[in-house]
């Protein structure tokens, strides 16, 4: 084995001035020579803090180690241990402020660290195209109800059904997945690599029910009737938006509603598929985080001549993952940093024709420990645009929460769950993933999912032995 | 996979199904509506449930052939599989015993009316109900309205059925000759605007039920919002009825035209490709 390279192995990637008109993966991934030459700058520490690192706790060094000796069956055991979605993780999880932070060959000066998530998303690729091989747990330790198929829900249901939990999975759209599905663009996550990944959790034995919404089609009191527990990961899917006049003209949109025309109705594909989206020319982004990203990225591929991202802060407090900040760039996406809109302008048909800014400037740190930006008066200037696309964040919503008020809730509205068990105010209904948080990330939302999991386990046994007594 | 068990055709442009749907059929009532997706290229269309029957888990939706999804709807047959009903969503209407009550239709929207109207009558009220259209083969339900009003009138823009007129005129002699304790108008945005200015002019409260563009219908995007009250509220969960008066009408009928372009390019690609298959 020659000297460790100073760099992460590059991984092949569509060129920018193609990539940018089509939704096509835009990351290729490693193939096997170049996954065994990364996966040999690994420096195999005893007490690895990439393992701590990272949410569910994965066994890095492990896997790692069994890609550099060629075994992708034993890699890929070893990631089934702790996680249900790896191709997915590998994929979007912001492994900059995860395991790669603390990798130890990454402290060293010269060194990047180890491509950890290009290394999960390489043994999970190949592991979606093996022979699935399931051995049937008898489904005899419980009923459990688990309400979304996001990230969070995929992990308990994936989780309970291994050790011999009957899970029903209800969800609301018409296909599983939550955000991976409806929200993260094709080009960042195929939609096959999402199907292939929630099949191999329903070939555990996982029932998923669509069209079901809890608190409409199906009520809190038939599942607590129904189910020895539950488990609530509907997430944070109400849009907000800033309600500056104007937001009612037709071309503003919330980035939910925009990414969800996109993703899963295929609005790319009109008229193959029937739900249209707006043919855009001009497309102002408000927002910093990938959500913002990710529209932009949209837009751009929907064939719009320029796109720009407006942002209060500057670039240093971007949210947004630095790989997709840079991807968005090499796209063509300008920026424009310290910018808040102020209003929406109209044209004589209730079009919007332009987005009326305020430059601002950083201020004292807030609570969150950034600098406040202000709006600096007089300095309101005007962009050109047809279509505005509001990334500004989202809410919990309120269809469930509103049938349940047994449930406590925080005083922002998410449900109050302990942190450490996943537990809410009613016995045996847990939840986890951004209906507790606020919208934060997929491997996060899955950890909650691995806790849940074994909590909803300890609090079923001691039931049933309860009643057995 | 949800089946059709019947279809009937109500008028040239109308058409009813019952589906079997028995999780919405357990569930919904007066002023809720279904989300339904004929196949993986569809879009995800509202539609009111118009009855439903809990014993056989049966829905019925009626339709208005406007575009290229109710086109395609029009042509499937009984026994024929839709990929997807969700529901039922949006909130009930307010149904208790107002006294007197005044209910007005118009068009399609007699589809979303005639459940108010019965749950109204059940509830004790004294229900006057104006159903109106352009001409008379396009006022559907009127047996059925009928049987849960005290007092049906009809009115039709060519005379042909009742009343030669608009549905507002009718609602101003309703006005001008009893006290009225609360109104509804179901139907085109234009007709619910003039009904609520009629309504409000005679200081009688009214209720509307709006059919704004939408995708999930469970809150999660916002394409359906409209300001009330000038407060954003989003139709499919805050609504979809909503007090006439405090509906900015200007923009809920503008948001309506957002994708005309696109509507009318998919309806025409639809019927070229209808003619080349069935000439």
């Amino acid at each position: 084995m020659g000297k460790r390279s100073f760099n992460k192995t590059p991984m092949r990637e569509q060129a920018p001035e193609v990539r940018q008109h089509n939704f096509k993966e835009v990351a290729l991934g490693y193939n096997m020579e170049e996954g065994q030459l990364e996966a040999a700058r690994c420096l195999q520490c005893k007490d690895a803090p990439c393992i701590t690192h990272c949410p569910v706790m994965i066994d890095i060094p492990g896997f790692i180690r069994q890609i550099k000796l060629g075994n992708m069956a034993e890699a890929s055991k070893i990631l089934s241990r702790y996680t249900n979605l790896p191709a997915i993780c590998g994929r979007v999880c912001p492994q900059e402020k995860q395991c790669e932070m603390v990798c130890r060959l990454g402290r060293s000066k010269k060194f990047e660290p180890v491509a950890i998530g290009k290394l999960e998303r390489l043994v999970a690729d190949w592991e979606l195209d093996q022979p699935t091989d399931v051995t049937d747990v008898p489904k005899d330790k419980g009923k459990v109800a688990v309400i979304g198929a996001g990230p969070s829900g995929l992990t308990v249901a994936g989780d309970l059904a291994k050790i011999g939990y009957d899970v029903t999975i209800y969800e609301a759209l018409q296909a599983p997945g939550g955000v991976l599905t409806y929200g993260i663009p094709e080009f960042r996550l195929p939609k096959r690599i999402v199907r292939k990944e929630i099949e191999q959790i329903t070939e555990q034995g996982v029932k998923i029910e669509t069209d079901a919404v809890v608190g409409k089609t199906i009520t809190m009191d038939e599942i607590m009737h129904d189910f020895d527990a539950c488990y609530i990961g509907v997430g944070a899917g109400t849009p907000n938006f800033l309600g500056i006049p104007g937001t009612n003209l037709n071309g503003v949109y919330s980035s939910s509603e925009y990414l969800t025309r996109i993703n899963l109705m295929h609005g790319y594909e009109f008229p193959k598929y029937d739900t249209p989206v707006q043919q855009s020319k001009h497309v102002v982004v408000i927002g910093g985080g990938n959500v913002a990203m990710d529209s932009a990225r949209s837009a751009r591929r929907l064939g719009a001549d320029t796109v720009t991202v407006i942002y209060r802060r500057s670039s240093e407090e971007l949210p947004a993952r630095v790989e997709e900040y840079q991807h968005s760039v090499q796209e063509g996406i300008q920026y424009s940093w310290l910018t808040n809109p102020v209003e929406y302008l109209s044209d004589e048909d209730g079009n919007l024709k332009g987005v009326k800014c305020i430059k601002m400037k950083l201020g004292e740190p807030d609570d969150s420990g950034r600098r406040r930006p202000e709006p600096i008066p007089g300095s309101e200037f005007t962009i050109k645009a047809d279509t505005a696309i509001e990334a500004i964040g989202q809410g919990p919503n309120k269809v469930l929460l509103d049938t349940f008020p047994e449930l406590n809730k925080n005083k922002w509205g998410y449900i109050d769950a302990d942190e450490q068990t996943c537990a809410t105010s009613v016995p045996g209904v847990f939840a986890g993933g951004d209906i507790v948080t606020g919208a934060a990330t997929v491997i996060l939302a899955m950890g909650a999912g691995k806790i849940a999991a074994k909590e909803i386990d300890q609090y079923v046994k001691s039931h049933h032995s309860m009643a057995t007594v | 996979m949800y089946k059709i068990t019947e279809r009937t055709v109500l008028s040239e442009r109308e058409i009813e199904f019952w589906i079997i749907a028995p999780r919405v059929a357990a569930k919904a009532q007066p002023g809720q509506f279904v989300i339904l997706q004929v196949d993986q290229f569809g879009e995800r269309i509202p539609l009111t449930v118009c009855e439903t029957d809990e014993a056989s888990g049966q829905i019925r939706v009626i339709f208005q052939v406007i575009g290229k999804s109710t086109a395609e709807l029009k042509h499937l047959n009984a026994g024929d599989e839709l990929q997807d009903v969700v529901g039922p969503l949006g909130k009930p209407t307010e149904i208790k015993n107002y006294g007197t009550v005044l209910v007005v239709g118009g068009g399609v929207g007699i589809a979303v009316l005639y459940p108010v109207i019965r749950g109204l009558k059940q509830a004790g009220n004294h229900v006057i109900t104006i159903l109106g259209a352009k001409t008379k083969d396009l006022v559907i339900l009127r047996e059925e309205c009928a049987m849960y009003s005290d007092e049906l009138i009809l009115v039709t823009d060519d005379g042909s059925l009742g009343q030669k007129g608009l549905v507002t005129d009718a609602m101003k002699a309703v006005f001008a000759r009893e006290e009225i304790n609360q109104a509804w108008a179901i139907g085109p945005g234009i007709m619910m605007r003039y009904c609520t200015d009629v309504a409000t002019k005679a200081e009688v409260p009214i209720y509307v039920s709006l059919n704004p563009i939408m995708i999930d219908g469970t809150g999660m995007c916002g394409c359906c919002r409209v300001l009330v009250n000038d407060q954003i509220k989003f139709a499919c969960v805050d609504g979809p009825e909503f007090l006439g008066d405090q509906v900015d009408w200007d923009g809920f009928i503008q948001r309506m035209h957002q994708y005309h372009p696109e509507e009318e390019e998919a309806y025409q690609a639809y019927q070229e490709k209808q003619v080349q298959l069935n000439g």
